[in-house]
């Protein structure tokens, strides 16, 4: 147990299973960003996915809808301590997208219009825990929440979950990302509150 | 080495309040003295844990107020309406009473007085709490860098550190922009930040200025949305943005 403040009780004691520690409910959806919101054009838009030998897959906006999607409903939460029960998105698992692929990857670097990058283990964007995801809440995905499309990977602090997603890089050796390089945690696990290296 | 140095920083320390000082009816700078504080950046933050006396705990991300200063760290508290932390830390927290902080956190949103380029600062309401530091950070250190301050706030009362900003600083231009109430005697309306605001008071996009804009999520997206389209380089504008979205 830390130091006792004196006087202090705290309230958000939901013991809601749901929530990991040190979260609280947020009834809104926070937006945090290190950059000004890029205005991804989908007419432009393009998603890649290269293996570890340079083979290169990718796909129009009109492709990416094509796909089969799914509509997960998953919690979210974010570092900064706010998680969002039961949101609804519509998407294509990463399944979909990588699945055939012919590779011995074990890590995935997650590229975005604007220049953000986020490392990933590849093994935890398959089976069925993320999706690239176009719908929030049976709408378009508006630009400050990723729009038009953004990695979705619930059971990871929401920084992995990249904005105006544009590649998925498959490779044989794990290097942080973005917050990764200035001290955030490497793999972001929100139930063991890995919100920075070293926790 | 560098894993010693990266657990030091996040490791949670004892901080007791030393001072503090009301800025506004609802928003409150508290000192702490911080034994083996290791020093930070301006613009970065720190992680505040409250503990309460059965165990249960609580914990925020507040930017510092100050650049380094030994072993003494200085917030600026907003109260947030049933914000646990905030009504805790702005109300019956006292002199002498212990916290726990870690940090300093995030490298992205901070300035080095030994960066050259011109400086735009943009602060919503408790946004200017960062870009405060960046500006004691620039008197600190004895540089010219230029800098301008663009501050927007609902009314003339809810200005924080007004007594500090009164005081002209060679080289730092300050902007007020007030979106409900104007001082007394300032000629015009009510008004939010927007594209004239910024085409007169920011530097020309030509200047090269790195931007730092802090605030509500709203407000950060219009005024960076605004440089952008005055041509400024989407890479040296970095935001930190808080509070609910507009949808």
């Amino acid at each position: 147990m830390g130091v006792v403040t004196p006087g202090f009780q705290g309230r958000a004691r939901s013991g809601d299973p749901r929530l990991p520690p040190g979260q609280y409910l947020a009834e809104d959806f926070p937006v945090l960003s290190a950059g000004p919101t890029p205005r991804v054009r989908t007419e432009t838009w393009e998603f890649a996915v290269t293996t570890e030998k340079g083979d290169k897959h990718t796909w129009s906006w009109a492709e990416l809808l094509a796909l089969p999607s799914e509509k997960p409903t998953v919690d979210i939460h974010c570092v900064t301590q706010w998680s969002k029960l039961d949101t609804r998105w519509r998407g294509v698992a990463v399944d979909t997208l990588v699945g055939g692929l012919d590779t011995e990857a074990d890590y995935v670097m997650v590229h975005s219009y604007g220049g953000y990058t986020t490392n990933l283990p590849l093994a935890d964007l398959l089976d069925g825990q993320a999706w690239i995801a176009y719908e929030y809440d049976g709408k378009p995905l508006t630009p400050e929440h990723g729009g038009p499309a953004r990695l979705l990977v619930p059971h990871l602090y929401f920084w992995k979950s990249a904005k105006w997603v544009r590649g998925l890089e498959l490779k044989t050796r794990d290097e942080p990302g973005f917050w990764e390089n200035v001290g955030y945690h490497d793999y972001g696990d929100p139930w063991r509150e890995q919100r920075y290296q070293g926790d | 080495m560098a894993r010693t140095a990266v657990s030091g920083r996040l490791a949670w320390r004892v901080a007791r309040l030393a001072e503090f000082r009301d800025e506004t009816p609802t928003a409150r700078t508290l000192v702490f003295d911080l034994p083996g504080w290791p020093g930070h950046l301006a613009g970065q933050h720190v992680d505040v844990r409250l503990t309460a006396a059965d165990g249960y705990r609580a914990q925020r991300s507040y930017s510092l107020a100050t650049p380094a200063n030994g072993d003494r760290v200085e917030l600026t508290v907003q109260r947030v309406a049933d914000g646990e932390v905030s009504e805790h830390l702005t109300g019956p927290y006292a002199i002498g009473d212990p916290v726990e902080i870690r940090g300093p956190i995030g490298g992205w949103f901070a300035w080095r007085p030994t960066n050259p380029e011109p400086v735009l600062l943009i602060a919503g309401g408790s946004g200017i709490v960062p870009l405060m530091s960046m500006i004691r950070a620039r008197r600190a250190a004895g540089v010219r860098t230029p800098f301008k301050l663009i501050y927007s706030l609902r009314t003339p009362a809810e200005q924080y550190y007004a007594d500090e900003l009164r005081t002209p600083v060679a080289g730092l231009d300050i902007t007020y922009v007030y979106t409900r109430e104007l001082p007394e005697g300032r000629p015009g309306i009510p008004r939010r930040i927007d594209v004239a605001t910024l085409n007169t008071a920011a530097w020309p996009a030509e200047f090269g200025a790195t931007a730092f804009i802090c605030g509500p999520t709203a407000f950060v997206e219009t005024a960076a949305d605004i440089l952008l389209a005055l041509g400024h380089d989407p890479h040296r504008i970095r935001t930190e943005r808080f509070g609910p979205s507009r949808d």
